[in-house]
């Protein structure tokens, strides 16, 4: 087995267990879109575009008294180590609604009846946690395209390497690693939309994990916040 | 699951679901944390490898087991290959259609999937015939005969009780490095056993099993996976709602509790299919 720590405690890539990779953000990418957010997550890099609310197509999707959100999640063909098949995998259809259900309970639903919001997210380079930082971008488009938001949505994950809780984990550590708990929160509201795990946390493991990564994703809320002031205002100081 | 807008609970079902909930019980007479009653029949399919038909409640599903040869990942060379598929069959609700599998269904299959695969309950090293050649697939799918609720958990132990119960075909390579069927069948090694619990959050309160109707008004789902009575291999929050850290906190043990009953459950209705 390939050891992930050194004796120091640190990480192959030199970062602490509690540290965060180096996170860009910028809002405002996309001329055509509504709203539109990229998002670098270390090595992850990450295009969000929202369009709407628009049109319902088909049309007996459409709801009268909300809007409905229609989100995807899509790897390009040469975001990863052997290409990826352009069509839609299993793995994609089912990040497409967990993220879809991470936004939802942000968007103000009801104030967009009969339309329907698109969300495209594409990951142009994927390096462990793309769903995150996926997220984190569609949160930040829908807040450019002027859609009502209660909160954002912000995405960081937590893991277990080498029998230690670590945030953020990318590939490597993904791969070889113990276990990855991605999550996302509605910072303000204090809830967590999206859940999931995958490996072996003992229930102390998991607490500690659970904990780690809503202060992540405190801090990506932050960087958030930063990225639409540098936008709107101009000063990047939240 | 799968459309909800053509099972619309009454409101006054609604109402007084949540009136019974707001007293700590639910609609159907159970407490907040009770599952319903659970049945498993492993080996109701003779020409599969491995089967299982579960029972939860009012939900049906079987869970059917094929091993046969196939080519490994380029990057995993020595390993088998673990597919899990499922499908709500038009027999299962008035609403169901035949079709290519929707997002829930996916969703379904993968949850399933990576409770199974992160469990560690088979090793899929023990199916490798020759590295970076041919390996053994085992195909896990499902096939949901009727809905009330819960899919995941009834789906989770149907595909574990079958797994627990399947034989695989044994291979040998001959002088001239042909891959060669015995005829015989060996059972498979069998490690943890991963059970899944599945919760609902309905009015913020969380509630263990949902039924159909509970799962038409919940607002969100969380489905947690445990090894152990101390570890927890897999989880998936669903739906569009969100959990306090508190809920999730409870969510957590009560899984790794119900964990420990439904295990025992699965242990005994295995041990009565093998002295068959």
């Amino acid at each position: 087995m390939s050891k992930l720590l050194n004796s120091k405690n640190r990480r192959l890539d030199g970062r602490k267990l509690d540290e965060l990779r180096p996170i860009k953000m910028e809002v405002g990418v996309i001329d055509n879109a509504n709203g539109s957010a990229y998002i670098e997550f270390g090595r992850n890099k990450v295009m969000a575009a929202v369009y709407g609310p628009k049109d319902v197509h088909p049309k007996h999707m459409m709801k009268t008294e909300s809007a409905i959100l229609k989100c995807r999640y899509h790897m390009t063909p040469f975001s990863t180590g052997t290409r990826k098949n352009p069509a839609p995998s299993r793995r994609e259809t089912e990040i497409s609604k967990i993220i879809s259900e991470a936004l939802e309970p942000a968007i103000v639903m009801t104030d967009y009846p009969r339309t329907a919001i698109h969300v495209y997210v594409e990951i142009l380079q994927s390096d462990g946690g793309s769903r995150c930082a996926g997220v984190t971008a569609a949160s930040l488009a829908l807040a450019d395209a002027g859609i009502n938001m209660r909160d954002l949505t912000s995405g960081c994950a937590a893991g277990k390497i080498d029998g230690k809780v670590a945030l953020d984990l990318d590939e490597v550590e993904d791969m070889e690693g113990d276990a990855d708990l991605p999550m996302a929160i509605l910072p303000n509201l204090e809830k967590v939309t999206l859940l999931q795990l995958d490996g072996d946390f003992s229930h102390k493991e998991f607490i500690e994990a659970l904990k780690l990564a809503k202060k992540g994703c405190l801090k990506v809320y932050e960087m958030q916040r930063n990225a639409l002031n540098d936008k709107y205002f101009g000063n990047g100081k939240a | 699951m799968a459309s909800k807008k053509s099972l619309v609970v009454e409101y006054l079902k609604y109402e007084q679901m949540l009136k019974e909930i707001s007293k700590g019980k639910r609609i159907d007479g159970r407490k907040l944390l009770e599952t319903r009653p659970l049945s498993i029949e492993p080996g109701v399919i003779e020409k599969a490898n491995g089967s299982a038909k579960v029972t939860l409640g009012n939900t049906e599903v079987i869970a059917g087991i094929k091993i046969q040869t196939g080519v490994p990942f380029d990057d995993t060379p020595n390993k088998g290959l673990l597919i899990v598929t499922s499908e709500i069959l038009p027999i299962a609700a008035s609403w169901a259609e035949p079709g290519p599998p929707n997002a829930e269904v996916i969703e379904l299959a993968r949850v399933v999937d990576r409770g199974v695969r992160e469990s560690k309950i088979i090793e899929l090293t023990d199916f490798c015939i020759v590295e970076g050649k041919k390996v053994l697939a085992i195909f896990v799918d499902i096939s949901v005969l009727n809905v009330d609720g819960n899919l995941f958990d009834a789906a989770s132990y149907a595909a574990v009780a079958a797994l627990l119960t399947a034989k695989m075909p044994k291979y040998k390579i001959t002088k001239e490095g042909e891959i060669e069927d015995t005829g015989k069948q060996i059972p498979l090694v069998t490690k943890l056993i991963p059970v899944s619990t599945t919760m609902a959050l309905i009015n913020d309160t969380i509630v263990v099993d949902p039924t159909l109707d509970e799962e038409t008004v919940m607002e969100a789902r969380f489905t947690i996976t445990t090894t152990t009575k101390n570890s927890i291999c897999a989880g998936q929050k669903g739906f569009p709602g969100g959990f306090s850290l508190k809920q999730i906190e409870l969510a957590v043990d009560t899984a790794l509790k119900n964990g420990e009953s439904i295990r025992k459950k699965i242990k005994k209705s295995v041990e009565l299919a093998q002295k068959k």
